[in-house]
């Protein structure tokens, strides 16, 4: 009997040990699979599968309510500032894509119903490329884009 | 840890963040220069920021937003003296969060 005991001890804690080392290697990363995190989105080689991998099926609308600011030349491909603001009513989400890029889409950013439709950050470039953002506001997707010229990639070697 | 800086202001109504944490972001196609080996991907994919428990922003990155990564959006309906969170979870499981007063 103590020995049965100790049998499934042994087996519990193995298997406890198993999914620590899949947490630990990343295979299950904690919270992950609860958030929006998008893989697919992330690692899609082309824009049009990027969107279509966040956003699903749905086509853009070019629109003057987007506007972007980054630089019309970036010098380091490293660093390219970018800020996309909109006045589009009810945007839920705003997703920032440099379309030369080997992986395009580098960011999206999910907005909660106070918050403005602002985001700033800071992007990688590979090398000259548009800058797309993207904002989804109510079910439907709005776009905007600015050539970024780049001078030194960023993106590697 | 204190990777992330933040700096949290009302002005009429509306809270900006701006945000600063320490990160290196790896993409994993970067080569180190004395080794040859490649330097693996390491990157924040998500950040949460948090007002009175609603969230007010969540970013998910790739590996194309640059090192030590830069974020700032504004919000609407905190007040002077609130305490906004934020925090990341990066590629492998790490994870850091802050607090910052609004002023």
């Amino acid at each position: 009997m103590t020995s049965m005991k100790r049998r499934i001890f042994l087996k519990g804690s193995l298997a406890t040990g198993a999914v620590g080392m899949a947490v630990s290697t990343g295979l299950l990363t904690p919270r992950m699979s609860l958030a929006a995190w998008s893989k697919a989105a992330f690692e899609a080689k082309d824009v049009n599968s990027a969107v279509s991998a966040l956003y699903g099926a749905g086509s853009m609308t070019d629109s003057d309510k987007i506007k972007i600011k980054a630089p019309d030349i970036a010098e380091n491909g490293a660093v390219v500032p970018v800020s996309v603001t909109t006045s589009l009513d009810s945007a839920s989400s705003i997703s920032i894509i440099a379309d030369k890029n080997a992986t395009p889409l580098t960011a999206e950013f999910t907005l909660g119903p106070t918050t403005e439709g602002y985001v700033s950050t800071r992007i990688k470039m590979g090398k000259t490329a548009n800058v797309i953002a993207v904002v989804k506001a109510g079910d439907k997707l709005y776009s905007a884009k600015k050539e970024v010229k780049v001078t030194i990639g960023g993106c590697g070697g | 840890m204190a990777s992330i800086k933040m700096r949290a202001k009302v002005s009429d109504g509306v809270t900006t963040i701006k945000a600063l944490v320490s990160h290196p972001m790896d993409t994993g196609l970067l080569k180190d220069k004395k080794t040859g080996k490649t330097i693996p991907a390491h990157f924040i994919q998500e950040v949460v920021c948090q007002h009175k428990g609603t969230t007010v922003m969540t970013a998910n990155w790739g590996a194309a937003i640059s090192k030590k990564p830069y974020l700032s959006f504004k919000f609407k309906g905190a007040a002077a003296g609130d305490t906004v969170s934020l925090s990341w979870v990066d590629n492998k499981g790490e994870k850091d969060s802050a607090d910052a007063t609004i002023k």
